[in-house]
């Protein structure tokens, strides 16, 4: 076990160490760090000057050793549009993408587990039929799409829910950082359409592995041998089959998770939501390159430690993995 | 040419086909689709290219059926004036064409790494499906997003656009290359030590020759099976760098382009805009979606769906 963790974590490393050098050729060949300092009106001397003071001039080997240095001390570059660290940039926009994907996932876990369960019990019947027929579909939605109708039937024409921004916030620490719209009723209804677009393309396929393994765990000698002993149906489906079925739920879902933060991206243009999606495409319009490569840096990290975590919890669970090694 | 006709007919993929009315229909429509995106100059009433014969005062003009609605324009018109039928068609063909040029560049890097993987074993395999192992554990989207980003400020946005086809081709196509690799290199794997392939070694043919002529014909099922799944994937990444404003520019808008436009207007109640393409545009990757699953149902008997 302990060789395992060792040799995932140093995949790791080296994940990161890639991404690193990716984000940091694509500062050094279109970023310029000169305009990042001191804007456009310096004379092209002075730009010479400063360029060689920052040792812009030095061999790309000894850069990008520096700029390691700075990244394993927290340094990220400066934002060219905020005039802060661009790590300060993210951090304040993380905990609104943040309760986005938290509330998403309660959304998939309330509702895949119920449809998922019922759609394996009862797969000839016409609720089940309809349940199916609408994932297909589902699957075959944009997210945008989804976002854009929602918005259309409940905020524009029925009035129910608004469309944009997140509403009244509470500020939870009292220094102004972590804003949440989950303790206001306004900061609630302005989450329900967001969670539910961003939900929406998780929701068809958790529905399907739930159905499938549990279908398959129901024909299982040890679930005939429950319905031998007579116990209740409940008990047999919900914690003989149901329980079974968990392992590689739980499993897909932790990575899920972590795409669901790409998508985030689109969902956050839509609604206007002020997280880190919405910051990186404005990023992209206003050339801020260290602010988009410091959100590279970032978000590979956290992938790259949710994938790790992931895979050496399943080894914990699944012996078998850690002997074959994943391939 | 008439004996495989007659083959073809004789198979059992054409056999299931004939009994799959799900697969029928979305042959159909997706026959439809591409006669429609294929001949969109013919078919389409306007030419939404073609700015000497757009009005911008006939811009939101709702569609035909409404009172304020105009009989010229079937499904109204766009915020340019233009009319939205035609639009939508011109778009389908800018998307299956940016579809099937990134699936088809996907598909060459993809079969390269994976089969060379595949065959040669050993350190070349563990750099290359490393490589692609890496890559894979990130959401393509989000490759795609980010190679969107750097290109467009690498190139500047004037001629990002002007490029944009092209540049989406390659785009998408680097995004998404590590699902063929992966599917060839197990079929290679499941492939190489069989008989005929010992037997080609031992007629003296060389490695290149025993990879292409031999090897890759036998794991082209899965190239199949994942080439449908893949061009409506492809379709999909188009449709939301483009929303995203990463994609194909307004004056020559793609499906997505044309919702991102439509997006703008909708709080004024001008629904037309986003919903017709949005519309086309689902029931386009519904199709193929379908397609794609009775296909690797048929293709791959020991698979079936629970």
């Amino acid at each position: 076990m302990f060789a395992f963790i060792v040799r995932r974590i140093t995949q790791a490393i080296f994940v990161m160490l890639i991404i690193s050098m990716v984000g940091f050729a694509i500062k050094n060949k279109i970023g310029d760090p000169v305009r990042d300092l001191v804007g456009e009106r310096v004379t092209p001397e002075e730009r010479a000057q400063i360029r060689d003071r920052l040792g812009l001039n030095d061999p790309f080997a000894a850069q990008y050793i520096r700029f390691l240095k700075n990244v394993t001390k927290g340094d990220l570059g400066q934002s060219f549009f905020y005039k802060k660290p661009a790590l300060d940039v993210i951090v304040g926009k993380a905990p609104a993408t943040l309760e986005l994907v938290f509330g998403a996932a309660l959304i998939i876990i309330l509702i895949s587990m119920p449809l998922g369960i019922y759609t394996a019990l009862k797969p000839q019947s016409t609720l089940s039929r309809f349940i199916m027929g609408f994932s297909t579909l589902g699957v075959s939605m944009p997210v945008f799409l989804t976002a854009i109708m929602l918005i259309y039937i409940f905020g524009v024409n029925l009035h129910w829910l608004p469309s944009y921004g997140r509403g009244d916030t509470v500020d939870l620490f009292g220094n102004g950082w972590w804003q949440t719209g989950f303790l206001t009723l306004d900061g609630l209804e302005h989450l329900i359409l967001p969670c539910v677009s961003l939900a929406s393309i998780m929701l068809p396929l958790f529905i399907r592995l739930i159905r499938s393994e549990m279908m398959e765990v129901l024909e299982t000698e040890y679930i005939k041998y429950a319905w031998a002993k007579g116990l209740s149906p409940m008990r047999i489906w919900l914690v003989h089959a149901f329980k079974n079925t968990l392992l590689p739920v739980v499993t897909v879902f932790g990575v899920q998770i972590g795409i669901m933060f790409a998508f985030t991206i689109l969902t956050e243009t839509v609604f206007q939501w002020q997280g880190m999606g919405y910051m990186f495409l404005e990023a992209v319009e206003r050339s801020d390159i260290s602010l988009l490569i410091a959100y590279l840096i970032v978000v590979g990290s956290v992938f790259v430690m949710v994938n790790t975590l992931v895979d050496i919890l399943y080894g914990f669970i699944n012996p078998t993995v850690r002997i074959a090694g994943r391939k | 040419m008439k004996a495989s006709l007659k083959r073809f007919k004789a198979s059992y993929f054409f056999y299931s086909f004939k009994r799959d009315k799900v697969a029928m229909v979305s042959f159909i429509i997706l026959v439809i689709f591409l006669l429609l995106s294929l001949g969109a100059p013919l078919i389409s009433p306007y030419n939404p290219y073609d700015s000497a014969s757009i009005d911008i005062m006939n811009s939101e003009i709702p569609p035909a059926w409404y009172e304020e609605g105009s009989s010229q324009f079937l499904l109204g018109t766009d915020n340019m004036g233009r009319d939205l039928l035609s639009t939508m068609f011109y778009g389908l063909r800018i998307s299956v064409m940016i579809g099937l040029g990134a699936v088809f560049l996907q598909a060459f890097i993809g079969i390269s790494v994976g089969l060379t993987a595949g065959y040669m074993g050993g350190k070349v395999d563990a750099v290359l499906m490393r490589m692609a192992d890496i890559q894979f554990s990130f959401p393509y989207l989000m490759v795609a997003i980010f190679i969107s980003a750097v290109f467009q400020i690498l190139f500047g946005i004037g001629s990002y656009e002007q490029l944009a086809v092209p540049l989406l081709v390659v785009i998408i196509g680097l995004s998404e290359w590590p699902v063929y690799a992966r599917t060839i290199r197990a079929s290679v794997m499941g492939e190489k030590n069989k008989e005929y392939v010992e037997a080609a070694r031992v007629i003296g043919l060389s490695r290149p020759v025993i990879m292409v002529r031999h090897v890759l014909p036998n794991t082209l099922t899965s190239v199949m099976v994942i080439s449908t799944i893949q061009v409506a994937n492809a379709v999909m990444s188009e449709a939301a760098l483009s929303f995203l404003g990463l994609g194909m520019p307004v004056t020559m808008p793609s499906l997505g382009s044309l919702i991102k436009s439509g997006f703008e207007y909708i709080f004024s109640g001008i629904w037309w805009i986003t919903i017709f393409p949005g519309v086309f545009l689902i029931l386009f990757v519904l199709v193929i979606n379908l397609l794609g699953d009775w296909m690797r149902d048929v293709l791959n008997p020991k698979l079936y769906k629970g």
